[in-house]
């Protein structure tokens, strides 16, 4: 009798049943897409950040800079007034070197690694120094041959410093700028370098590339002079197998590309990758390391061993997962907060109103059904049977709901699959800083500040950019795959059956204040 | 058997006190046919309501076989629904969406009766009041004489001691009402049945034993 009673009450109020059903269906379609797409776009940002940090990175333990450190300092290139080679021209050629602590960190000491390998719970760890590799080479004023004791104007324009170096397609380092004033030309490059351990493979920044040519490190290449590099890096450089680099002075041999394996054309982790004894002899960082990237045994340990880390080493910045991921910029985080403040709102609201749709419609049903009810109860139904007649009614309501809304939504996701949005997401920390200076001989600098990771110092004037902008940064471009889990269609049916039992409920309610007399209440 | 004594029942109707029974007393035998009259507010519905356990009295009691309905609880009350009284209303109060054997078979569920025994027990009670045919008929499928005979086979179904009738023919032509009559009065002489009527038709009330008169609140026994 229960579900044929059902059946037909759901059938003979159809327009009713459809309302309700569609309301529900919407807002459950909706939730589904929103947490679909959120889960892809944390899929999204988990490839992003694999893309720098390697598979498996639980947590990430670095140093931030301290104001004067090395990888914090202004980054001038000073000259001597008769260093370099004098032309005819009065200019003089001047070249410099630099490796060092990527902007904004510093190194710390190695023996790091083994603190925190010894700790519980931790399953991998990885050290890795990550450096950049500046070198200016070019042709500047000659100072004794311009007036003396001054810096004779020349303010560079544009203001502050922005990020230098990065290509907003490959990724990382690497930028080469021309800049002339005046009489001045000269070039600043900058590449991002990360030593690496060879023999520790299981984790870091090298388990999300792959090898496109030669090889990999090996063990041998402990303190070799070899280097492997980044394919894109390498294609712009026009760079091979075989070929040599020059970093920080000292020739290395190309032994090694690797790609990324996130997608297609993405930049890996670093522009050049050297055996970390090699890089740490150049960079004159011995024993020194400036990332640990830390595999946890399960996800439910990741806050206990971060805890621990901080810890055993408290002058360090750790970082889990979660905390790098609000480190992700561009559209992808655009999408991440759209999706997480807007979608989730948006979500609430209209679930809230189809919940609200549903007890209305129950309750006005109930209203209209008071004979009815009251003629049950007058026939010997409990007050029980008949609530639950209410409520199972509205239960199905609800169910229909979530199977229509689950089907919409599966609808809608595959849209947006089909769609094939693609999302931009960068990492990585930027500094600005004043940039702008003064070049003697009156020279402007057109898009000064650009790429200013330093200025010059000739002699005992300054000029060139200020501390200009910093920036290691990855940009990864991801297309959007939102995933449609069995939990995701679950909680949707769910959502829509707690709809409908809830304005069960209400309407059950209202119809237990029944009281049987209402058989009676058409007559006078 | 009914025993009621000192009946009285008021309600407030926005700032008024409605009086609908003044100590009604009244004693009504096992298998009599009793039919109540009065004007319209007199307390005709709220007396048959009170023999029904429907509505709780302001004060006296209503015995129905030695139990006392004003003090059951509402378990008690709904159990006595279930099992010994039947009910007929002016309206008939069929579930529109359920066909004339599913609307019977309403009657049957609060017992726990498995589905085949009240399907077998619906299609009989159909045929005792002569609409074995239409079993599987909706209710606005079904004249209203149609309508009200099963409402009779609904109410008597479950094979209650009490049949109390609400102006069973209130709302049918003359024809029907007379049919309906005959069908009543032939079911209680078969079966035995208290049958307690409230009717505002002379005609129907003249046909039975003993007629009880309501006005005001105030029982009158003109039989």
């Amino acid at each position: 009798m229960f579900f044929t009673y059902l059946r037909r009450e759901l059938r003979n109020r159809r327009k009713q049943t459809a309302v309700v059903a569609i309301g529900l269906a919407v807002a459950i379609a909706l939730v589904m897409v929103v947490s679909s797409v959120s889960a892809g776009v944390r899929d999204a940002q988990a490839s992003v950040l694999e893309s720098v940090y390697g598979v498996g990175t639980d947590i990430t333990v670095t140093q931030t800079a301290e104001p004067g450190e090395g990888g914090f300092g202004p980054g001038r290139f000073t000259f001597q007034k008769d260093e370099g080679k004098a032309n005819d021209d009065g200019t003089r050629e001047l070249s410099e070197d630099r490796l060092t602590t990527t902007r904004g960190t510093t190194s710390f000491d190695a023996a790091a690694l083994d603190t925190v390998a010894g700790l519980e719970h931790v399953t991998g760890v990885a050290a890795t120094l990550e450096l950049t590799s500046l070198s200016f080479s070019g042709e500047m004023p000659d100072l004794r041959t311009t007036t003396e004791g001054g810096a004779a104007g020349g303010v560079v324009p544009g203001g502050e410093g922005a990020a230098g170096g990065t290509d907003g397609e490959t990724g990382s380092g690497g930028s080469d700028e021309t800049v002339q004033g005046g009489p001045s030309s000269f070039e600043i490059d900058e590449r991002s370098v990360t030593g690496i351990d060879p023999t520790a493979t299981a984790v870091g920044p090298l388990t999300t590339t792959e090898v496109a040519d030669g090889r990999a490190f090996e063990a041998s290449d402990a303190d070799a002079k070899v280097a492997v590099l980044d394919a894109v890096h390498a294609e712009q450089q026009e760079l091979a197998v075989g070929d040599t680099i020059k970093v920080s002075g000292t020739k290395l041999e190309v032994v090694g590309i690797v790609t990324s394996t996130t997608g297609e054309g993405v930049a890996t982790a670093s522009d050049i990758y050297l055996p970390i004894t090699t890089a740490a002899t150049l960079a004159d960082l011995a024993d020194q390391v400036t990332t640990l990237y830390v595999q946890v045994d399960s996800s439910e340990n990741v806050e206990a061993v971060s805890a621990a880390i901080a810890a055993e080493l408290p002058d360090t910045t750790v970082s889990t997962q979660a905390d790098l991921a609000e480190g992700v910029s561009g559209s992808l985080s655009t999408a991440s907060s759209l999706v997480s403040t807007l979608g989730t709102w948006l979500s609430a609201i209209v679930l809230l109103a189809a919940f609200g749709l549903a007890i209305l419609f129950t309750v006005s049903g109930v209203n209209r059904r008071t004979r009815e009810l009251g003629t049950l109860k007058a026939l010997g139904w409990t007050q029980r049977r008949v609530v639950g007649q209410i409520a199972g009614e509205s239960v199905a309501q609800g169910l229909l709901g979530g199977v229509a809304g689950v089907l919409l939504g599966g609808l809608a996701v595959l849209c947006v699959n089909l769609a094939g949005i693609t999302l931009s997401g960068s990492t990585g920390t930027s500094f600005a800083g004043p940039a702008g200076g003064a070049l003697p001989g009156g020279g402007a600098m057109p898009g000064g500040g650009q790429a200013a990771e330093g200025g010059a110092v000739v002699g005992p004037r300054q000029f060139g950019g200020g501390t200009g902008g910093g920036l290691t940064e990855t940009v990864s471009d991801v297309v959007l795959s939102a995933p449609v889990s069995v939990w995701i269609v679950l909680a949707a049916v769910g959502l829509a059956v707690l709809g409908g039992l809830v304005a069960g409920v209400v309407g059950g309610q209202r119809a237990a204040r029944l009281r049987p007399a209402e058989a009676f209440r058409s007559l006078a | 058997m009914y025993q009621i004594e000192k009946l009285t029942k008021t309600y407030t109707q926005g700032k008024r006190t409605v009086h609908a029974l003044r100590d009604v007393s009244l004693r009504i035998e096992d298998g009599e046919l009793v039919s109540i009259q009065g004007p319209t507010g007199g307390g005709k519905s709220t007396l048959l309501q009170a023999l029904g356990g429907l509505d709780r009295p302001t004060s006296g009691s209503v015995v129905l076989d030695g139990k006392d309905l004003t003090t059951m609880n509402d378990a008690g009350l709904t159990r006595v629904r279930a099992e010994t009284v039947g009910f007929v209303f002016q309206n008939f109060n069929l579930i529109p969406t359920l066909t004339a054997q599913e609307n019977v078979e309403t009657a049957l569920v609060p017992a726990g009766v498995a589905q085949a025994d009240r399907a077998r027990r619906a299609v009989a009670a159909l045929q005792s009041v002569g609409l074995g045919e239409r079993a599987d008929h909706l209710p606005d499928e079904l004249s209203g004489g149609q309508q009200q005979r099963v409402a009779i086979a609904r109410a008597l179904v479950k094979n209650p001691t009490v049949l109390l009738a609400d102006e069973p023919t209130g709302n049918l032509d003359e024809e029907t009402r007379d049919e309906l009559i005959d069908l009543l009065e032939s079911l209680w002489k078969e079966q035995g049945l208290t049958l307690i009527m409230v009717t505002h038709d002379s005609a129907v009330a003249s046909r039975t034993p003993r007629r009880l008169h309501i006005a005001k609140g105030t029982l009158k026994d003109r039989s």
